[in-house]
């Protein structure tokens, strides 16, 4: 069988500075994997990778056994063309650190919009499932309300309806708490929570430990482009294998 | 033969109103043609590809810096020594029409470019192309941007067309001179005309208030 998401040997480069340096991962249908490490370690850079926000220079990411952004013809590696970058971005879903609702929609309205153009739903349809999203995210209530009219946890709980509702293969959650209030980071992760029991295969990059710790399947800590160490949460946080990780985890908050 | 201000204005009023008339023929027709034109400016400022950047950017700073007056002036005269003969409407339109679509051009690069590059990338995300991002994402947010500084061009349009009386174009500013030429009767009738400019420019306004009202997001 073939894994969700395999990763080979994958290289990006800003100019001449080098951010991932070869990075190989493979994931399997339904694990909840977090990615920790220290800013600039490349991790938000490697989720973006996945759905083609950022272009890379070097390796393979396949999702279903389809490969992403890229083909190889004759030796000659290409991008692939627009349309087929775009469709390929559907199977992933992602929700961003600074939400990116789109503000001149309602909550639903955002929802919907990815339904009726991308997955060519009829609007009723569309409706039909952007409700039941935002219900499953506590926000039924809400559908009506614009972004602005939205706490950011609330804001938050919006997009991550907006992307799972497209019935994306894997969801992406890039520090999806970062610029939220202490107090309402704990709704998100219980939306996150939520969706890993429903089976949702989730790469989570956060600097959220504890959640970290009782949400993942497995643990990846990436160090300057590589991945330094990866396992069991339980291992990873409780017996650290690497200094790196153990000087990581000592300075970051486990609570 | 004593008449009064109101006697002579009714005497006046169809070469008056022929004159409005082609007043706002001539904003209409520049700020129409020019906010086309200035679209698709804005687009190539934003998008293009590195030479089409370069001499659309050339384009709108020439223009830009150019006064409204000499662009009139050139259109009428000097496309014409290159085998483009335009009548003076014509002529004048076309010059404010160019002068149109570079400030327009700016107001579309600076509204687009004030949109956080997140909503882009969540566009993209969902699967969104290009073409559907710029239609349901970004183009809606920078209209609205864009829209209180596009109604103060629309009203320099309007007041700009009266420079198109210097190449011979009759419109309301040349019949009121002709007008005063013959009754000597200057402090009214520019006043006159003065007011009629500000009645289009106020609607010109309220038109876009209520278009900024109409499209605003609740927050």
């Amino acid at each position: 069988m073939t894994n969700l998401l395999e990763i080979r040997d994958l290289h990006k480069r800003y100019g001449t500075v080098e951010v991932l340096k070869g990075v190989d991962c493979s994931m399997r249908q339904g694990e909840v994997i977090s990615i920790i490490g220290s800013s600039g370690s490349g991790k938000t850079t490697m989720l973006r990778c996945i759905n083609m926000l950022e272009e890379f220079q070097g390796g393979t990411i396949a999702i279903d056994g389809q490969e992403i952004g890229y083909e190889t013809a004759g030796g000659a590696r290409r991008r692939k063309p627009e349309r087929e970058i775009a469709r390929q971005r559907a199977l992933t879903g992602m929700a961003f650190q600074q939400f990116n609702l789109f503000p001149h929609m309602t909550a639903a309205a955002n929802v919907m919009l990815g339904l009726v153009k991308v997955k060519k739903m009829s609007r009723d349809e569309a409706r039909v499932l952007a409700e039941k999203w935002l219900d499953r995210v506590g926000l039924l209530s809400r559908k009506d309300h614009y972004p602005g009219q939205l706490s950011g946890g609330q804001q938050q709980r919006v997009a991550i309806a907006r992307a799972i509702a497209m019935n994306p293969k894997l969801m992406l959650f890039d520090e999806v708490t970062s610029a939220l209030d202490p107090e309402l980071v704990n709704e998100v992760l219980q939306v996150i929570k939520g969706l890993a029991e429903d089976g949702m295969s989730m790469l989570i990059v956060t600097h959220e430990m504890r959640f970290a710790y009782e949400v993942s399947s497995r643990v990846i800590f990436m160090n300057q482009g590589r991945i330094g160490e990866e396992g069991h949460p339980r291992e990873m946080f409780l017996k650290p294998r690497t200094e790196r990780l153990a000087e990581f985890l000592k300075t970051s908050t486990f609570n | 033969m004593d008449f009064s201000f109101l006697d002579q204005l009714w005497l006046a009023r169809i070469p008056l109103l022929k004159g409005l008339g082609v007043s706002v023929s001539i904003s209409l027709l520049s700020i129409v043609v020019g906010t086309v034109l200035g679209v698709f400016v804005g687009l190539a400022l934003v998008y293009g590809f590195r030479p089409v950047k370069w001499i659309v950017r050339g384009y709108t700073d020439f223009i830009r810096g150019t006064p409204v007056l000499v662009l009139v002036l050139a259109s009428y005269y000097v496309l014409s020594t290159i085998g483009i003969d335009l009548g003076p409407f014509q002529a004048g339109v076309l010059a404010l029409a160019v002068f149109c679509s570079s400030h327009v051009g700016e107001l579309v690069r600076g509204a687009l470019q004030s949109i956080p590059k997140g909503q882009t990338e969540a566009a993209k995300a969902i699967g969104l192309t290009f073409a559907q991002t710029f239609t349901y994402v970004l183009g809606p947010q920078a209209l609205r941007q864009a829209l209180p500084a596009w109604v103060n061009t629309a009203a320099e349009m309007v007041k700009a067309s009266t420079l198109l009386s210097i190449i011979g174009v009759s419109e309301l500013l040349l019949r009121t001179q002709e007008l005063i030429s013959r009754t000597f009767m200057s402090l009214e009738f520019y006043f006159f005309a003065g007011f009629l400019y500000f009645v289009i420019n106020y609607g010109i306004e309220r038109f876009g208030r209520y278009v900024e009202r109409k499209t605003a997001v609740p927050s």
